[in-house]
């Protein structure tokens, strides 16, 4: 008898340790559309599409719009920069030198990057990569969009890699086989066998990758200028989500705390809806 | 690969089709594109390490890891008469320590019972909305973390920065990486290990303690130092929990330092930035060996 409810007692411990999860989750999102709250009635759905940010007291306006900007133009820049290299990095670590010494100490080293913390990356960026930016003249100050897009794809290599490695080691050797038998170079055994089966895992793992870049905070502060506009170009200075928050939480209140909830929101919606497309796709196809 | 070598080397000597040449020097060029780019990503590595290695060593010295840092003034005097800056990191890493020992605490258990349940209960559908309720929450932002934090525990239970608020974000960050690492390692322990306990009439709950939970600690322990390794260097939810604190601090209700914020403060100070590299070294250098003790215990594991 004693055994009977000793082994209930810990499954309803377990059950009620799983509901923490859901509270945690429930209020997060309930605190967030709190805090939120004084802005959405300030300001409503024009909260997402006006570019104008004026903490001047008086004449207090905010929108998210410059900062939607920012996180994507970032994040898309650090996605295209990211790809060929992650790409690169898989084909060497899952095919082309297959199991071998080397592979595992590439890997080693990309998994490195991984482990590194996004304020090292900011210094960096700032004392090496855009004093470089400048020298090579491609602009005055080296802050902006393109200094952030570049330093956040070397942050998300690591993630878009380590799924694609597992896709493309899972591809059946007996259809590399059969492409090479009919004398498929290595590069159309990659092109037309490859790349087809292992379509949905690189997908995923770099739409994965994306939702890391948009939700990342101080490398991006560090280097994309802190200015509250729209960005203009590849070298234009300007804002990101995460930025914003980082830098004006400190002395904001009010109507301004509520709008940078708000965007908090923004971002918390935006990343959940790119994670779930990736993990979807991954439960779907893998 | 090697019958198609072979065929590759009868093509050769026999006949070669004018198509084949230019395939084969794509081939080649493609081969070289990919190394070359995978060459471009790990000598990324070297050089984002060389740098602090090279900027941070000379700081490194024993009024580094026992005094706190120094004022805007002292720096600035120092600075001017080109000595190092005097001083050290001392708050950074108690604090740092502290809260991240406090995370533990607050993650650890309920990420093992957590992660425990899912396995139990796999199949289920509820198990499979909380798997992916996880997973959400792994994605989140930290900064995001931050800010319901201070919302919850800032504004609410401590009233105003504190060691604890910045904890509490540290385990919330915690918390889905132990979960999925305990459900991962309990999967790869054998059924028949399991069943062979509970046809011996073991009690569930031994079965959990004396089997589930010791087969599979090698992986736990991999699973809790990555997680903590990962949490390490968190600046940007502590900006908006744990503030900074130019002192050591124990008490759980005050603002706390920790070497993620120093490295901050240092950053927005000109006349620390002598600072930073060598905070940075110590934080990478930390969180370097977590990772390379818990990729140790992985790869000693049996299950």
């Amino acid at each position: 008898m004693i055994q009977v409810s000793s082994d209930k007692i810990l499954k309803y411990l377990l059950f009620v340790a799983s509901l923490l999860i859901l509270l945690i989750s429930g209020a997060m999102v309930l605190s967030l559309v709190q805090g939120s709250m004084l802005s959405f009635h300030q300001f409503g759905w024009k909260f997402l599409v006006s570019d104008k940010w004026d903490p001047t007291s008086g004449s207090e306006e905010y929108g998210a719009l410059l900062f939607i900007a920012g996180t994507l133009f970032t994040s898309v820049l650090a996605l295209l920069i990211a790809i060929p290299m992650a790409f690169s990095t898989s084909l060497f670590v899952a095919e082309y030198f297959r199991n071998t010494r080397l592979a595992s100490v590439v890997s080693t080293l990309v998994d490195l990057l991984a482990g590194i913390p996004s304020i090292i990356y900011g210094l960096w960026g700032f004392y090496v990569l855009r004093p470089f930016i400048v020298d090579i003249g491609l602009s005055a100050q080296g802050y902006g969009i393109f200094t952030s897009g570049l330093i956040l794809a070397i942050m998300i290599i690591p993630y878009a890699t380590s799924l694609t490695n597992t896709t493309i080691m899972m591809v059946p050797n007996e259809l590399k086989e059969a492409a090479y038998s009919l004398g498929a170079t290595r590069l159309e055994v990659i092109w037309n066998v490859i790349i087809p089966n292992a379509r949905s895992g690189i997908t995923a793992s770099y739409i994965l990758a994306f939702g890391r870049a948009l939700g990342e905070t101080l490398a991006v502060t560090m280097l994309i200028g802190n200015s509250n506009k729209m960005p203009t170009g590849l070298f234009s200075t300007g804002n990101s989500m995460a930025s914003v928050i980082a830098n004006q939480f400190g002395e904001a209140s009010g109507l301004q705390l509520s709008s940078l909830i708000e965007i908090g929101l923004l971002l918390f919606v935006i990343t959940t809806i790119i994670n779930a497309i990736g993990k979807y796709i991954i439960k779907k196809f893998a | 690969m090697t019958q198609a070598n072979v065929l590759l080397e009868n093509k050769k000597t026999n006949f070669i089709p004018d198509s084949f040449n230019g395939r084969k020097l794509k081939n080649g060029l493609f081969l070289s594109i990919v190394i070359l780019f995978s060459l471009i990503t790990i000598s990324l590595v070297f050089l984002i390490i060389g740098t602090m290695i090279f900027k941070g060593y000379h700081q490194i010295n024993w009024a580094f890891f026992t005094q706190t840092p120094p004022n805007t003034f002292e720096a600035m005097m120092a600075k001017s008469s080109e000595t190092l800056i005097p001083g050290g990191i001392i708050n950074g890493i108690t604090g740092s320590l502290y809260m991240v020992a406090l995370a533990s605490i607050l993650a650890i258990p309920f990420g093992v019972l957590i992660g425990i349940y899912l396995y139990e209960n796999s199949k289920q559908r509820y198990a499979g909305m909380i798997r992916d309720i996880t997973d959400v929450l792994q994605g989140v932002p930290s900064i995001v973390i931050g800010l319901i934090i201070y919302l919850w525990v800032v504004v609410h239970i401590t009233k105003g920065y504190s060691a604890f608020a910045g904890s509490v974000a540290l385990s919330i960050m915690m918390l889905p990486l132990i979960i999925r690492s305990t459900e991962e390692s309990l999967k790869m322990i054998p059924d028949s290990l399991k069943e062979a306990a509970i046809a011996l009439g073991t009690p569930y709950y031994k079965v959990v303690w004396r089997v589930l939970i010791p087969t599979s600690f090698t992986g736990l322990m991999t699973g809790i130092l990555l997680a903590i390794s990962r949490i390490l260097g968190e600046t940007a939810p502590l900006m908006l929990t744990a503030l900074g604190n130019p002192a050591i601090n124990w008490n759980i209700v005050k603002p706390s330092s920790a070497v993620p914020l120093l490295i901050w403060q240092f950053y927005n100070d000109p006349n620390m930035v002598d600072l930073i590299w060598s905070s940075t070294l110590f934080l990478m250098a930390f969180v370097l060996i977590l990772n390379l003790l818990a990729k140790w215990i992985a790869a000693k594991r049996k299950f």
